[in-house]
């Protein structure tokens, strides 16, 4: 490559945004942890607010820093390499991703074929069936825990299916929408796109449906033992990464409307496009193990 | 700004004109700073003040282990002691040094003009004072800060923790969130950002074991947060992930513990092979034995650090398959580490060697590691862990590999790259003094610890049976000995950062090999803003 060929790598000048964006994590772990000890401890403080402080600063952070790359990428900063760096940083975070949910995927798993079995004195466990819970039955999904509590197993029919066949859908539209926009097909990629949306948000509000059912009707809570624990913790962050999709993608259906993106330069579509693909594979990966199976 | 407006000076070199970001006065250019030199300045002088804090916690605990008895602290102080130092010392001094080396070295030993992201990166370190200072002062609030230990094992960090358990969890999300910024950078640095000619097998060691540790980092730090999160809950919202009597398991807390805590510990090794790497050759005179041997190695332990974590867990009841399978996963890990050391040898073998201050820090560490590698083998071996485990020769094992080891090779990186970052020789005297110092009092310290190891001395316990006290005054003895001679270090950097010293040329040292040795010392704000060419 001859030095004149070389697109130069646009390093950003100064910017206060990160720092802010380290300010914000501070005051929402601060407040988080504060909030989380306040409210399940019945005790009185500020935790809440400076968890509110936190996240909003850090929407101030995510507003300003975004508005500096949009208007970097559409006065022609970037150059392709720089595109290869945001679509790796993109793929890897994402696989950090993975690995998060990986953590509770392991968690489900390992109650299933091993505390489980073995609290049941499976494997080399014959005494500690025997002593602590004789009446113990190793079952899953455990309906009732050694400690005694009973609850009921989710069935996979009904909402869950319904769940899962729209977010196979969204996925499905947006595709096409990431398609029309490559073909420049403006009215199709904003239809698409809202379509996307749309189903993503049917989807948190029937997922809202079914925690409700399950307190309400099943006795399936956060504290009904192994199963509901891993039920909602994996269904809770599955819930809170769509909701996060959903918003992301609505925001690229606002700039959509207002006309940005272009058939080769559309990184934040495409990412915002590639994190909701993920969240539709964790949730199939979840309907098979936590549902069904 | 990147807008070639404000080129008012007349220059003729094709580049100047750009980028000639002016560097803001005062503090606000380290808040806001985007270059990776900034950046990398910043995080190695945090964990230096990191490794400072927590080197102070060593002495309380030294100070109390001194005698037998209780003597300054009460128990539950000196828990804290240790899970603090604990925690301070692997996130806080050993991961930020290493972030640190890797943002001044790897752009310049790639040809690259920055991090690939120089924004995340300000981001990414910036994170880290805050969730330290929230662990700080957790310290200092009612029912004081954690005391499980680093491992935070289940039920110590749920049944039986204080409500400031809830601070810890959060700290420890937000400095996860910063080491994945802080490896997607990198690991993206190294994929986009080569210049021509940079071939995989052409890149220098360092970037090479750093790329692996990215990785890594990126794998497992998710799985952290997962634990943490767990944590939290079986706490504070009664889930019972880590209780028998809802169809858990605490075992089950070791498993995902110990998934992420063994690809943790190499990645506090693999930058410091790296490192040795480097050094070695230069010092040696001699191209690095077995470049490729080297690469492969690196990656095999990386994939095999996976299959290992129950080594840790030798002791709670597995099944034999189990303990068995691991035990061997473990062995296999030191073939590549073996084929490094061996590596290492091999190029000083008929070297025309001298001994300055970088390479007298290598060679302290091979062999020093070495003995830490043997320590760990035989604590791979099942039977013999049964009776090691949760003694002080497991103490003694993770401080040889860590101390000796990852902190050695910090030292050694600091000695040898920093007269390419101020353009000064440092105190050649002073940095003596702090070698030799450290040498001796290292081993005095950590020595003697396998001995009241293996007679059976527990760890993590304030007082301890009388016949292991004489031992313990002189590991006391040795741990004050290095606290202080790590003063001699602070001294000099200080000095170094003063720009005292004698000018150095570009090359620094006479067998230095690599691009950044090619460019001006001190090394410019901004280096390669066009690729070189690499032949
Ligand atoms: C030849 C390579 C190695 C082998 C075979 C090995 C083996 C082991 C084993 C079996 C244990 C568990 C001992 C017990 O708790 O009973 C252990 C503990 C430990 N190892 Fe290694 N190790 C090796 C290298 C390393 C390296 C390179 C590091 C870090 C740089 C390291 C850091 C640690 C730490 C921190 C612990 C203790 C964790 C704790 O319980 O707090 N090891 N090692
Ligand atoms: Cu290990």
């Amino acid at each position: 490559m001859s030095e004149k060929e070389y697109e130069k790598y646009y390093v950003p000048a100064e910017s206060p945004w990160p720092f802010m964006g380290a300010v914000a994590l501070f005051l929402m772990a601060v407040g988080a942890g504060n909030f989380v000890i306040e409210s399940t401890r019945g005790k009185e403080g500020y935790g809440a607010y400076i968890l509110g402080a936190g996240f909003i600063v850090l929407i101030v952070m995510l507003v300003g820093w975004f508005r500096n790359q949009i208007h970097e990428s559409m006065s022609g900063m970037y150059s392709a390499q720089l595109g290869r760096s945001y679509r790796q940083g993109m793929s890897w975070f994402i696989f950090s991703e993975v690995m998060f949910f990986g953590a509770f995927f392991g968690a489900l798993f390992y109650a299933r074929f091993i505390s489980v079995p073995w609290l049941g004195g499976a494997s080399n466990n014959d005494m500690t069936g025997e002593i602590l819970w004789p009446t113990f039955e190793a079952i899953w999904p455990l309906v009732q825990t050694p400690g005694g509590l009973t609850t009921e197993a989710m069935p996979w029919t009904g909402l869950p299916l319904i769940n899962t066949v729209l977010l196979l859908a969204s996925s499905v539209t947006c595709h096409f929408a990431h398609v029309a926009l490559e073909n420049n097909n403006r009215g199709k990629l904003k239809l698409m796109l809202g379509l996307t949306v749309l189903l993503g948000a049917i989807f948190m509000v029937m997922q809202i449906e079914e925690y409700i059912h399950a307190y309400n009707e099943m006795n399936l809570t956060l504290q009904s033992g192994i199963y509901g624990n891993t039920f909602f913790l994996l269904t809770g962050f599955h819930g809170f990464h769509v909701t996060l999709g959903a918003i992301i993608l609505f925001i690229m259906l606002l700039r959509v409307f207002k006309g940005h993106f272009t058939p080769d330069n559309h990184f934040a579509f495409m990412a915002a496009s590639w994190y909701w693909h993920f969240v539709d594979v964790v949730w199939v990966i979840l309907f098979a193990v936590v549902y069904i199976f | 700004m990147t807008t070639a407006t404000d080129s008012t000076h007349i220059d003729d070199h094709h580049d100047d004109d750009h980028h000639e970001h002016h560097i803001p006065p005062g503090i606000k250019r380290w808040l806001y700073t985007t270059n990776h030199k900034d950046i990398g300045t910043l995080y190695l002088w945090f964990a230096f003040i990191m490794f400072l804090t927590g080197g102070a916690m060593a002495m309380v605990i030294r100070a109390e282990l001194f005698q037998p008895g209780l003597q300054i602290v009460d128990p539950n102080f000196f828990n804290q002691m240790t899970t603090v130092h604990g925690l301070i010392m692997v996130f806080g001094a050993v991961m930020p040094a290493f972030t640190g080396l890797a943002n001044w070295l790897v752009p310049m030993m790639i040809g690259a003009p920055d991090m690939a992201l120089p924004r995340m990166n300000n981001w990414s370190f910036w994170i880290l004072p805050f969730a330290f200072a929230i662990l700080l002062a957790s310290l200092f609030m009612e029912g004081g800060g954690p005391a499980f230990g680093w491992t935070f094992y289940a039920p110590l960090s749920t049944t039986y923790s204080n409500d400031g358990t809830a601070l810890f969890v959060f700290a420890v999300h937000i400095m996860g969130a910063s080491s994945i910024m802080g490896a997607i950078n990198v690991i993206v640095t190294i994929f986009n950002m080569r210049a021509p000619g940079m071939t995989w097998m052409k890149m220098p060691l360092f970037v090479w074991t750093w790329l692996i540790t990215a990785f890594l980092l990126i794998a497992v730090m998710p799985v952290l947060a997962g634990a943490v999160t767990m944590v939290l809950t079986d706490k504070f919202f009664g889930t019972s992930f880590f209780d028998a009597a809802g169809g858990g398991d605490p075992v089950m807390f070791q498993h995902i513990f110990w998934f992420f805590g063994h690809p943790e510990v190499y990645i506090m090794i693999l930058p410091a092979f790296g490192i040795i790497s480097a050094i070695v050759p230069t010092f040696a005179r001699k191209r690095l034995f077995g470049y490729a041997s080297m690469v492969y190695a690196t990656a095999s332990i990386a994939l095999l650090s996976f299959i290992v974590w129950a080594h840790h867990m030798f002791t709670t009841g597995m099944p034999v398959a189990a303990e068995l399978f691991f035990m061997f996963a473990t062995m296999l890990i030191s073939v590549p580490t073996g084929v490094k050391v061996f590596n290492w040898v091999a190029t000083m073998w008929r070297g025309s060697m001298t001994f300055e201050v970088p390479m007298l820090f290598a060679i302290a560490f091979i062999v020093l590691f070495t003995i830490g590698g043997l320590s760990g083998l035989m604590l791979a071996i099942v039977p013999v862990d049964f009776q090691y485990h949760d003694t002080y020769f497991v103490v003694a094992h993770f401080h040889y590999v860590l101390v000796t080891g990852a902190i050695f090779s910090i030292m050694a990186a600091v000695y040898y790259w920093l007269p390419k970052w101020t353009g000064k020789m440092f105190h050649i005297g002073l940095a003596k003094w702090h070698f030799w110092c450290s040498l001796v009092s290292v081993n005095v310290l950590f020595f003697p610890m396998h001995f009241v190891g293996l007679a059976g001395m527990p760890r993590r316990i304030p007082d301890y049976a009388l016949q292991f006290a004489d031992f313990n005054k002189w590991i006391s003895i040795g741990g004050f000995a290095f606290g202080l001679s790590q003063l001699i270090f602070l001294a000099l950097l200080i000095k170094a950062c003063k720009k005292q010293g004698e000018p150095v040329s570009d090359q620094v040292w006479e067998g230095a090999e690599g691009l950044e040795w090619e460019i001006p010392s001190p090394a410019p704000y901004h280096s390669f803003e066009t690729p070189p060419v690499v032949k």
